[in-house]
């Protein structure tokens, strides 16, 4: 099993708040690894610091390394269009434009200057396939996309995503605002797509994390308390701060 | 006093300020609508007016009002716009900021005679317009300028930057995400700041009387720097200062009418963009 991200010695400033405290670890392709723990303890920094999405913050500040394929993504001559290519991002509240289903899709392709009609076709097709959206909205392409239920925009802008075929996938509580029949469903999908992707999912739920991730992390106010396969985490802790959050005695 | 007596006549209190503002509405508009209506044919809205203002029709005056809404608009819609994605998109928050809302906010709410005086000395005396359309309508453009920029700004403000983070997220630039994501979401709303104010300068009085309106003028303008009649300082004429203006009251009525249905049609105009959003 190979290693798609390189954490190293990862130190995140929000002016003065540190929010990451020395974190180092390694995330492995092809799986899915969750990130868990109480609100604020910056698992959800984390994942945006990996498509740099915190560029966008005034003030903030990195040391240490953040390896992708080998390369570190927050060296000079980093391309952020190509990298945020490579990366594919799945938002807490489903937020597909208010465009028709094709154009959300399409939407990244026609970003990056795909403009052969007969390949977005294609490749519109190929993403709600593996999005398991295809056959539900294959007669209503040109509808909007806000006519969809909540669980299906989701998987939409999974298929948004998977259309410019990213080689990761972030997901930040993707299921939170959805119903549990919706949930399953999200989650199959994230089941189906991990033998392509590489896929972290920050989430809340505790079961969630257990049921479809093969590794996860554990954070509490900044630091990376404890980091193995899911299975080990969730039975058998080696930290008791694991221990007392996994059975909901704090959080 | 039981205090649920009390509460009744509260309420009671309230709804008779409430019944007071409705009737004097609808006082206003039925007075006009009544007096207007007498005049109101399609020889009064296509005809020069004729015999000293008392007779004939007010169509130079609709003409005029229309050419100044729509040249207001060309100034004023694509700045205002433009300034707004800027204060939105591009400029963070600060002390820059504060400054230029203060300003805007400001600019709002000086009245609208001194737009006209600043009208008159920038406009027709230093750059040389006349008395003319362009004058007037770069006048009343000034004056619509903070309605465009803030309907524009809360249009912008009021989409959730998820959106904007899911197109970068897949590799668009700031400006291809504004183009193909924001101004479609937000442009109802700023179509209905296009029209709020297309209504609002068709009433504007003061900021035209010394840059573009004719007292009178049985023709219709050939180019843009040509003076024009306009409804709300036709009505002003009719009122004040006519050859006759005892004969002429209900030529005011039905101008007066004329006015109200335009700045009426823009509001419901914008309404309906609102409502097919939603």
């Amino acid at each position: 099993m190979s290693s798609k991200i390189e954490i190293t010695n990862l130190n995140f400033y929000y002016g003065n708040f540190h929010a990451l405290k020395n974190i180092s670890f390694t995330i492995p392709e092809n799986q899915v690894t969750a990130f868990i723990g109480p609100s604020g303890c910056g698992k959800s920094t984390l994942l945006r610091l990996f498509n740099r999405m915190n560029d966008l913050i005034e003030d903030i500040h990195l040391d240490g390394e953040i390896k992708i394929d080998g390369k570190n993504i927050y060296s000079r001559n980093t391309d952020l269009i190509q990298l945020r290519k490579n990366i594919g991002m799945v938002f807490q509240k489903p937020n597909p434009f208010s465009k028709t289903i094709f154009e959300n899709v399409a939407y990244g392709l026609k970003v990056n200057g795909v403009k052969d009609t007969n390949e977005i076709n294609s490749q519109v097709e190929s993403a709600l396939t593996k999005a398991a959206l295809w056959d539900e909205v294959k007669d209503k392409l040109n509808k909007s996309a806000l006519a969809l239920s909540g669980g299906q925009q989701q998987r939409l802008c999974i298929a948004r995503c998977l259309a410019v075929r990213p080689e990761i996938i972030l997901m930040d509580e993707p299921a939170s605002a959805l119903d549990p029949i919706s949930t399953a469903k999200i989650e199959e999908l994230i089941l189906e797509l991990k033998s392509k992707y590489t896929i972290i999912i920050v989430t809340h739920n505790m079961q969630q994390a257990s049921r479809i991730s093969d590794k996860t992390a554990f954070f509490y106010l900044g630091e990376l308390i404890e980091y193995g396969s899911t299975n080990q985490l969730f039975t058998a802790p080696k930290i008791e701060r694991t221990q007392n959050y996994i059975t909901g005695r704090f959080g | 006093m039981n205090k649920y007596i009390i509460e009744k006549i509260v309420f009671w209190v309230f709804r008779l300020m409430t019944l007071l503002v409705v009737g004097i509405l609808v006082w206003i508009l039925g007075f006009i609508a009544y007096h207007g209506i007498q005049v109101l044919s399609w020889d009064f809205l296509t005809k020069m007016p004729e015999e000293g203002m008392t007779k004939g029709g007010i169509f130079p005056a609709i003409v005029g009002t229309v050419c100044l809404m729509v040249g207001s608009m060309i100034f004023a819609f694509p700045t205002g716009v433009m300034s707004a994605i800027y204060l939105n998109e591009f400029l963070g928050e600060g002390k820059i900021k504060s400054l230029i809302n203060l300003m805007t906010d400001n600019l709002a709410g000086i009245p609208s005679i001194v737009f006209g005086l600043f009208g008159m000395a920038l406009f027709v005396n230093k750059l040389h317009f006349g008395d003319s359309i362009i004058a007037g309508s770069l006048t009343l453009g000034l004056l619509v300028l903070p309605i465009i920029i803030r309907t524009t700004e809360t249009a912008l403000k009021s989409i959730d930057d998820t959106y904007r983070h899911a197109s970068y997220a897949l590799g668009a630039s700031k400006l291809y995400t504004i183009k193909n994501v924001v101004l479609p979401m937000a442009m109802p709303n700023v179509i209905t700041g296009l029209i709020l104010g297309m209504g609002r300068v068709s009433g504007e009085t003061a900021p035209i009387l010394f840059t573009a309106a004719a007292y009178f003028l049985p023709q219709l303008p050939d180019s843009i720097y040509d003076q024009v009649m306009a409804l709300p300082y036709h009505l002003y004429v009719l009122a004040t200062s006519g050859t006759d203006i005892e004969t002429a009251r209900p030529m005011a009525y039905g101008t007066a009418l004329v006015l109200i249905l335009f700045v009426l049609f823009c509001n419901l105009a914008a309404n309906f963009i609102r409502s097919i959003k939603n």
